[in-house]
């Protein structure tokens, strides 16, 4: 069932919202002990948000646009009185005094907040197995990974817990998972989701985005947390985009941008759907455009210097002063290294180091400022490429899931599955996975739809094109 | 502006105590292989002539995004002090502190 | 001037760091309160929460910039970068600073007697917790244990480095005066050092002869009074030019004043730059003002100490040495207006200044709280006679104490009623007649006795007779 007719129903009291709460808990209750997609999930807390719901319906009110419609939240974001860490220990137990923007949206959109789901430590990762609280697995395949940093919320839609979650992609967290697990993920253009409340990683790559089973289900998650937000100085003073209205508008003369940089490199498998998929578009009345981009080649490389940079400065702040962890020492220098020795696990120390490294007086330059300047040469690359099309659609991953272990001891390997989504992070622009099929294995494949700046309906007019494509 | 040298085992002590992390010699050792990986990866646009480009902070261009001067309602104190680590007389307490502020 | 060994000249730089007057902190909504409870002005941003962002305070950029003008310095496009160190009073572990780019760029503060001192920037920088440390002496070397309140943390501070172009330590003191004075004059900053929210910093070099190089510099901390500067540089270069003088070397490092012994002592040697790892703040956007909020904002500022001290001279017309110290130090103190007002209002400019300078200043702040008119009013009675000195000196106390009030009532409600014309004369012939063996002692020559009847008089009337004419009028009746 959509989640348009679920809040419909629940609105109408053709459903109640305790029973929706109830199911859901079942469901998860069912296989969550070996997915392991939550770190935090308190039935009562879900049963009295159903029940607030259900009041509101009674007493004829309308609780709003998702009433009753279960939602997942990644656990890198700040909800009052709820536990927040990270994936770390170092943020273990940890009860924030304040709520993210987005979780303010979705209360009062009337959705059940679930709970917290797991992720790489502090969103640093590609496959949830640096999470210090266990991985996640596969649902479709639980000896594979779920994909990350957002692999809890991407495997609790894809399990079907649940319609809906929140996850962040920093440089493909969502829509990497998204395809690993077989679901719909969006990073909306920078600026469109506040970011107050999200535990920062990397500031200027960071945006919140939905998982959904449905592109309709992704759009309405996405215009219900989308929209300007005076505590984020960063986010744009414009109204909330609209992409429900255009939704089903087609892709008759939508010029579709194919570039070698955003499909060489893949699976022969992963690279077949693809294929099919610009087959699709073009079925529905769109043009193809071959195009080249080699300059998005070197945005592996930028983002590599660029986001532990950042996060070395986010950091920072972990240091068992003011919340969270502390190892104590005699004296606070002392008691900042043992607290941050012994909470942060391998790969979090590994990019604080790297963007130590990059920041520090006589390799800024080199590093982090030439990073910055090759940013600046992609996003000239994609305005090029705009001018000659309207999306690209290339893949979201080299591969399907991989299974547990395979990159862990070779960080550079595991980088690389990033390698497709990290352009659009570094350009701020929008991107989306949407899955098109199933390897030899049965494993979902996604394929990814990128756009300039706030050209989501244009997105998810093409992703509902592919997503009815799909299946044939 | 500096040749992309090697990083070596004493680069990697340096960052990790200005970053507030205590190594031990097998895991410098092994960062030292992983980080050392991942820059030579970097060297890439390390050695590109990049001199004409203008560096990109922020994905958008904005600018001037400000706030009235007026006052909102503060935390709930108990409620901030009850996640400190060590609390005493109101305030945050830390274990002595050797030497100001650099 | 300075009592440096002959040859020797020292080269001071001044950093001060001042806390704008804004009602919330620079990027979030909490107050900016001196003195509030601790910890009970944070928010998720004052105290870097995980998750919290930064949103510049509108208000905060326009004091930056009345400083700024004040300083006359090139108001341009500037950003924010981060200034990444771990210290517990910096709750996110890094200072959200202006670092390439500030707000202000360069500028110059010409002192009272005309010298001209560069100034090289005045940015926009958040401030740090505060920590009391508990043990040992009270101060953080010795103490096993801090205690950390974040309500200061954020408070909007600019930072105003002058260029190395003060040569004494006088010279030094003036400007921190200077600058006070304009701080305030500017309405960004209120100047109270003894608060803290004007904190000096000090590079002292020395050299012989003014064409060497600059010696190595060390840079002097907690210089929290005008006092302290001028002490702390004076010690400071001696030191120095003894060291030399002795064949040693100064080594760069960080000194502490210590006011209580005179003396700095070292805190810290500076063996390496520390790395700050500056980068560009990604969570806030440039500040690119207009140039029409720049003319508005420069269109709103008041007059500057200098132009205020020649008003002052112009009201006086040929002021004396020691009236020219009083108007030093009532600009200094922004009591100007005071004195203003009551010319204005016909009170003759020396009774003015006078009163100002002595009875004003000695009140703390009352810029804001006292009306300037009651003042005035005041100063008009005294001026007709209608009060004595002594009684127009009770007056201001209560128009200080009130904030203003009626002079008159408050005369009367004090019993300070006028004398009728010819009172003090029929009191004069009376005293003198109650006392012939003293009135003719004095007639004789005997000058000790005019203290015995003026104190008779001024019981006889209460203390309403005005002194010089009691004076007056035994001098008349003496040669009579
Ligand atoms: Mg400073
Ligand atoms: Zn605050």
């Amino acid at each position: 069932m959509s989640v348009f007719d679920l809040a419909q129903q629940v609105r109408t009291k053709q459903r109640r919202a305790i029973d929706v709460a109830n199911d859901t808990l079942a469901a998860i209750d069912a296989r969550d002990n070996e997915i392991n997609a939550f770190l935090h999930l308190d039935a009562e807390t879900i049963r009295s948000q159903a029940e607030r719901i259900d009041a509101t319906v009674d007493a004829g009110g309308d609780p709003g646009r998702l009433a009753g419609v279960p939602v997942a939240i990644k656990d890198n974001l700040c909800q009052r009185g709820v536990p927040t860490t990270c994936a770390s220990k170092i943020l273990e137990g940890w009860k924030p005094p304040y709520d993210a923007t987005v979780i303010t949206k979705l209360t009062q959109a009337g959705a059940i907040l679930v709970g917290k789901t797991n992720l790489d430590e502090f969103a640093m990762g590609s496959s949830t197995e640096n999470s210090a609280f266990g991985a996640t697995k596969n649902p479709i395949d639980p000896s594979r990974v779920p994909g990350g940093s957002s692999g809890g919320s991407a495997a609790a839609v894809g399990a079907d817990y649940l319609p809906l979650s929140l996850g962040s992609d920093t440089g493909g967290s969502i829509r990497q998972p998204a395809a690993f697990c077989g679901v719909v993920g969006l990073k909306p253009t920078y600026g469109t989701v506040s970011r107050y409340g999200l535990i920062a990683f990397a500031s200027s790559l960071d945006q919140v985005g939905p998982f959904a089973r449905s592109v309709d289900d992704a759009g309405i998650l996405f215009e219900v947390i989308a929209g300007h937000d005076p505590m984020d100085s960063t986010s744009l003073n414009a109204p909330a985009p609209d992409v429900m209205t255009t939704i089903n508008d087609g892709v008759a003369g939508l010029r579709v941008g194919i570039v070698p940089e955003l499909i060489d490199g893949t699976s022969d498998e992963v690279r077949d759907r693809v294929v099919a998929a610009q087959e699709a578009l073009v079925a529905q009345g769109a043009t193809l455009v071959e195009l080249s981009a080699p300059e998005l080649r070197l945005g592996l490389a930028a983002y590599y210097l660029i986001a532990p940079a950042e996060a070395s400065s986010n950091l920072a702040r972990y240091d068992g002063v003011r919340y969270g962890n502390r190892v104590d020492a005699p004296d606070v220098a002392a008691m900042m290294t043992a607290t941050r020795t012994a909470g942060f696990g391998d790969e979090v120390k590994r990019r604080i180091m790297l963007g130590t490294y990059a920041l520090s007086a006589g390799y800024y330059d080199a590093y982090y400022g030439q990073a910055q300047k090759v940013r600046t040469l992609i996003i000239e690359t994609f305005a090029r490429l705009y001018a000659q099309c309207d999306v690209l659609l290339g893949a979201t991953t080299p591969t399907t899931a991989f299974e547990f272990g395979a990159k862990t001891a070779d960080p550079m390997a595991m980088y690389y599955s990033d390698i497709f989504t990290i352009p659009s992070n570094l350009a701020g622009h929008p991107a989306m996975s949407v899955p098109f099929g199933v390897d030899g294995d049965g494993l979902p494949i996604g394929v990814q739809l990128l756009g300039p700046a706030l050209s989501e309906p244009t997105l998810f007019r093409a992703a509902k094109i592919l997503e009815s494509e799909a299946g044939r | 502006m500096s040749e992309a040298r090697p990083l070596d085992a004493s680069d990697v002590t340096k960052v990790a105590s200005l970053a507030r992390l205590s190594l031990s010699d097998a895991e410098v050792e092994r960062f030292t292989g992983q980080l050392a990986r991942i820059l030579e990866s970097a060297a890439e646009i390390a050695e590109l002539d990049l001199g004409d480009v203008s560096p990109t902070a922020h994905p958008l261009a904005l600018a001037n995004v400000l706030r009235e001067d007026d006052v909102r309602a503060s935390l709930d104190r108990d409620e901030v002090l009850s996640q400190a680590p060590s609390v005493n007389d109101r305030r945050f307490s830390v274990p002595k502190i050797v030497g100001e502020a650099p | 001037m300075s009592a440096l060994p002959d040859g020797w000249t020292m080269v001071v730089g001044l950093e001060v760091h001042t806390e704008l007057r804004t009602d919330t902190k620079l990027f979030c909504g909490c107050a900016n309160n001196f003195g509030d409870e601790p910890n009970t002005n944070i928010c998720p941003v004052c105290l870097g929460l995980p998750g919290a962002l930064p949103v510049l305070n509108q208000r905060a950029v326009e004091y930056a910039i009345r400083i700024g003008l004040a300083l006359n310095c090139v108001v341009q496009n500037s950003s924010f970068h981060r200034k990444n160190y771990f210290y517990p009073d910096m709750p996110k572990d890094f200072q959200i600073s202006q670092y390439d780019v500030p707000i202000n760029g360069p500028g110059y503060l010409d002192l009272p007697d005309g010298v001209r001192v560069g100034i090289e920037r005045a940015h926009l920088e958040e401030d740090t917790g505060k920590t009391t440390h508990l043990g040992g002496t009270g101060r953080i070397h010795g103490s096993d244990e801090s205690l950390v309140d974040y309500n200061r943390s954020g408070v909007p501070l600019v930072e105003i480095v002058s260029c190395p172009d003060i040569r004494s330590a006088a010279q030094a003191r003036a400007y921190a005066a200077e600058l006070r004075s304009i701080l305030i004059a500017s309405g960004a900053s209120d100047g109270r050092m003894e608060e803290g929210s004007m904190r000096v910093d000090a590079n002292v070099s020395v050299r012989r002869g003014d064409d060497q190089p600059f010696g190595t510099r060390c840079e002097i901390k907690n210089l929290n009074s005008l006092r302290s500067v001028q002490r702390a540089v004076e010690y400071e270069a001696l030191r120095q030019i003894a060291l030399l003088e002795d064949g040693g070397t100064v080594t760069q490092e960080t000194r502490h004043w210590d006011e209580d012994a005179g003396k700095t002592h070292t805190l810290r040697t500076k063996e390496e730059a520390y790395d700050y790892r500056y980068f560009p703040e990604p969570d806030l956007v440039p500040v690119e003002p207009t140039s029409e909020f720049i003319d508005t904002v420069r269109s709103e500022l008041g007059p500057m100490p200098a132009e205020r001290r020649a008003t002052l001279v112009s009201l006086l017309g040929e002021p004396t040495d020691a009236q020219l110290d009083q108007l030093l130090s009532v600009v200094e103190q922004g009591l100007d207006s005071f004195v203003v007002a009551a010319v204005a209002a016909g009170v003759n400019a020396p009774l003015a200044l006078t009163r100002t300078s002595n009875e004003l200043a000695a009140s703390g702040d009352v810029v804001a709280t006292v009306d300037a008119q009651a003042v005035a009013a005041t100063l008009l009675m005294e001026q007709a006679g209608e009060l004595s000195a002594t009684q127009s000196k009770a007056v201001l106390q209560e128009v200080i104490v009130n904030g203003g009030g009626d002079p008159k009532a408050i005369a009367k409600a004090k019993g300070f009623e006028q004398m009728a014309d010819g009172a003090l004369d029929t009191i004069l012939d009376e005293v003198i007649a109650a006392h012939p063996d003293e009135w003719s002692r004095f007639c004789d020559g005997d000058d000790k006795l005019q203290g015995f009847f003026t104190g008779k008089i001024m019981a006889a009337t209460k203390g309403q007779a005005d002194g010089k004419a009691v004076a007056a009028g035994l001098r008349t009746r003496r040669s009579a």
